[in-house]
C-alpha cells in the first residue's frame, strides 16, 4: 500500500469520525432535527438537550474509544500479540480498583484541576502493568503467553478485592461502585470532558512519538535494540502513557472492553503495521466505533439504556475468539 | 591500523551459567572475520554483547576506543549494526519498510523521514542487490532473499561494522553462495568491517581472512585463516579429526566429509 493511499485512509476515517461526532447526537431517545438547534426558542428544550447531554456524551465516548484503542494498539506492538490489551493485560482492573478505593474514601480531592478519581485510577493502571511486566521479568526468556496469562490472574484478584470492597462497604457505596464498573457514558454538562481531555492527549501524543520505536518492536527486541531502541525506556514511556489514557478514562466511564484489542487489529487490516499511519487511523477509529456503540446502547432497548460496555463485549467476546483460533493456527 | 573492536578479557555469565571467559579479541577497520565454534561455545553472546543486546559482563569491550557503556544505543547503532539469526517469524512489513526502518538511529521524533534517508536505503538495496523487490513483503520472500533484505537493513544504520549470527545456516547452497558473494563485496566496495559466525569451517577460511575459534566460551584459536586448517587447531575447537584436501582452484587446504559406511 503507498503512503499516498494510507493517508486518504486515514483523511477518510479522518471524516468518518467529524461525520459521526456532529450526526450521532440527533439520535437518542427522542430524535432532535436541526432546526431546533439552530433555532433553540422554537425547540421546547431540545437544543438543551442536545447541548448538555448529547454533545457532551458523544465527544466522551470519542475520547474514551480513542484513548482505549491507542493503549491497545501500544501493547499490541509492545508485546507482538494481537490479544495483548489494557483489558487482558489487567491494566483496566488496576484503573478499576484505584477508582474504587476512592470511591469508597469519599474524598473529593482535585489536585491542579485533576479530578482525585482519576489519579487514583491512574495510579492503580500503572502498578498493574507493573506488576504484570514485572513478573514476566523474573526469568529470562518468558513468553508472551506467560504475561497474558499473568495479566488475567492479576485482572481476577483485582476484580476480587473490587468484590470484596463491596461486600463489605454500605448499600449506597456498593450502589456506585456497581453502576460505574458497568460503564457508562452519561454525563450532564462538559465538566467530565474536560477531566478526560489531557489525559486521553498526554498519552496519546507520547504514543505517537513513540511511532519508530513502535515500528521496531514489532520486529522482535533484539532488532529493536540493534538498530537503537533503548527497548527499556520505551516502554517504560508506553506504559506511563497508556497507564494515563486508561485511568483518565476508566475514572469517568468505567472499564469498557474490548475497544481497545478490535480497533487496532482492524485498523492494522485497512492501513498496515506502520504506526506512522496506523496510530491515527486507530485513534480516530476507536473513537468512532465507540461513539456508534453508544448510540446502539441507547436505542437497543429504548427507552430503557444499556450500558455501553455491554455492547462492546458483545462484539468483542465473539471477535477475541476469532483472534484467538487465528493465532493458534498461526502456531501450528 | 587502529582498532575499532578492543575486546579485553571479557567474560559473560546468564544466572549461575558463565558463558564467556576472559575473551579478548581486537578488530581492525575493514576486516573479515568469523567466528566459529560448537554448539553452546558463545558465539551468538559474544555478538550480543558486542551490540549490547546482552549487557553487562566483566571486563571490557571497546568501540573505537572508547568503553561500550559510555555509549547511548543510538549512537552505538551508527557504529555497530546486527543481523540476527532467521527465527522464521514472518514481519509483517514490506522491503521498503522494514529497511527504511534501520535508518532509526539517524532520525529524529519530531521529523519525517527525508531524503537521505531514502537514498540510504536505496544505496543499501543497490549494493544488496534487491531493488527490485523494494515494494515485497517479507512474507513472500526465501529464506536467501530474506536474509540480504535483513543485511540491507542493517547496512540503513550506516555502520562502519556489521555483525551477522549464521547467516547462511538454513539457505540452500546457491543462497548460501548468493550471501557470502554479497557480504564480499560489501566488505570490498564500502569497506564495512564484516563479523559472522558460522558452523561452516570451509566458509570461515575462504571468506574471512582471520578466524576465532571459542570452545566453551574461551577463546581456542585466534588468527590468520590459512593457519587454521590442520588438525592441530581444529582437534582444540570441536575435540573431532578431520580429513582435508587441497581446493583444485586455490590449493589452500578444505575440509571433505568423511566416508561414513551406510
Amino acid at each position: 500500500m503507498t503512503p499516498r493511499r494510507r493517508a486518504l485512509t486515514v483523511a477518510v476515517l479522518a471524516l468518518a469520525a467529524l461525520a459521526a461526532i456532529a450526526v450521532t447526537p440527533l439520535f437518542g431517545l427522542t430524535t432532535i432535527s436541526w432546526d431546533a438547534i439552530v433555532n433553540p426558542a422554537s425547540g421546547g428544550g431540545q437544543a438543551d438537550i442536545f447541548w448538555r447531554l448529547r454533545v457532551p456524551r458523544v465527544l466522551m465516548a470519542f475520547l474514551a474509544g480513542a484513548g482505549l484503542a491507542i493503549s491497545g494498539m501500544a501493547f499490541q506492538a509492545m508485546f507482538r500479540n494481537a490479544l495483548a490489551t489494557p483489558f487482558t493485560l489487567g491494566v483496566s482492573s488496576g484503573a478499576s480498583l484505584g477508582a474504587a478505593l476512592y470511591m469508597l474514601t469519599g474524598a473529593q480531592i482535585a489536585v491542579l484541576g485533576i479530578s482525585g478519581i482519576s489519579v487514583a485510577a491512574f495510579a492503580g493502571a500503572l502498578l498493574s502493568i507493573l506488576l504484570v511486566y514485572g513478573i514476566t521479568q523474573t526469568r529470562r526468556g518468558m513468553s508472551t503467553g506467560t504475561m497474558l496469562l499473568a495479566g488475567v490472574a492479576v485482572s481476577f484478584l483485582f476484580s476480587s478485592v473490587i468484590l470484596f470492597l463491596q461486600y463489605i462497604s454500605d448499600f449506597t457505596n456498593t450502589f456506585l461502585i456497581l453502576r460505574w464498573i458497568m460503564g457508562g457514558l452519561s454525563v450532564v454538562g462538559f465538566g467530565a470532558v474536560f477531566d478526560m481531555l489531557p489525559f486521553v492527549a498526554a498519552g496519546s501524543l507520547i504514543v505517537f512519538y513513540q511511532r519508530h520505536e513502535l515500528n521496531l518492536m514489532t520486529t522482535g527486541e533484539d532488532i529493536a535494540v540493534s538498530r537503537g531502541v533503548n527497548v527499556k525506556a520505551a516502554k517504560h514511556l508506553l506504559f506511563f502513557a497508556t497507564s494515563l489514557m486508561v485511568g483518565g478514562i476508566v475514572a469517568i466511564c468505567g472499564p469498557i472492553g474490548f475497544v481497545g484489542m478490535m480497533s487496532p487489529h482492524i485498523c492494522r487490516l485497512l492501513i498496515g503495521p506502520d504506526h506512522r499511519y496506523l496510530a491515527p487511523a486507530t485513534l480516530l477509529f476507536g473513537g468512532t466505533f465507540l461513539v456508534l456503540c453508544d448510540l446502539l446502547a441507547q436505542l437497543v432497548i429504548a427507552p430503557a439504556q444499556i450500558p455501553v460496555g455491554v455492547i462492546t463485549a458483545l462484539l468483542g467476546g465473539p471477535f477475541f475468539l476469532w483472534l484467538l483460533i487465528g493465532t493458534m493456527n498461526d502456531e501450528q | 591500523m587502529k582498532a575499532i573492536i578492543d575486546i579485553d578479557n571479557f567474560s559473560f555469565s546468564i544466572g549461575r551459567k558463565q558463558i564467556l571467559r576472559d575473551v579478548s579479541l581486537s578488530v581492525e577497520a575493514g576486516e573479515t572475520l568469523s567466528i566459529i565454534g560448537p554448539n553452546g561455545a558463545g558465539k551468538s553472546t559474544l555478538l550480543k554483547c558486542i551490540v549490547r543486546i546482552l549487557a553487562g559482563g566483566a571486563g571490557g569491550i571497546r568501540i573505537h576506543g572508547k568503553p561500550l557503556e559510555s555509549y547511548t544505543q543510538r549512537e552505538l547503532a551508527k557504529l555497530v549494526s546486527y543481523v540476527p539469526q532467521a527465527d522464521g517469524r514472518v514481519l509483517p512489513f514490506s522491503v521498503h519498510e522494514f529497511a527504511l526502518m534501520g535508518r532509526y538511529p539517524h532520525l529524529s521524533p519530531f521529523s519525517s523521514i527525508k531524503e537521505s534517508d531514502e537514498q540510504a536505503v536505496n544505496d543499501a538495496l543497490a549494493l544488496t542487490g534487491m531493488q527490485e523487490f523494494r515494494d515485497r513483503h517479507l512474507g513472500t520472500l526465501s529464506g536467501g532473499e530474506r536474509q540480504k533484505v535483513f543485511i540491507a537493513a542493517a547496512l540503513c544504520q550506516g555502520a562502519g561494522i556489521i555483525l551477522l549470527d549464521e547467516p547462511t545456516t538454513f539457505l540452500d547452497p546457491k543462497h548460501q553462495d548468493d550471501v557470502h558473494r554479497t557480504l564480499s563485496r560489501i566488505n570490498r566496495e564500502s569497506g564495512v568491517t564484516i563479523i559472522s559466525v558460522t558452523h561452516d569451517v570451509n566458509i570461515a577460511a575462504i571468506f574471512s581472512r582471520r578466524v576465532l575459534a571459542l570452545k566453551t566460551g574461551a577463546v581456542a584459536y585466534c588468527g590468520p585463516s590459512e593457519s587454521l586448517m590442520n588438525n592441530d587447531v581444529l582437534q582444540r575447537v570441536y575435540g573431532k579429526q578431520f580429513i582435508f584436501a587441497a581446493h583444485p582452484v586455490t590449493g589452500r587446504p578444505v575440509i571433505v566429509p568423511e566416508e561414513v559406511k551406510p
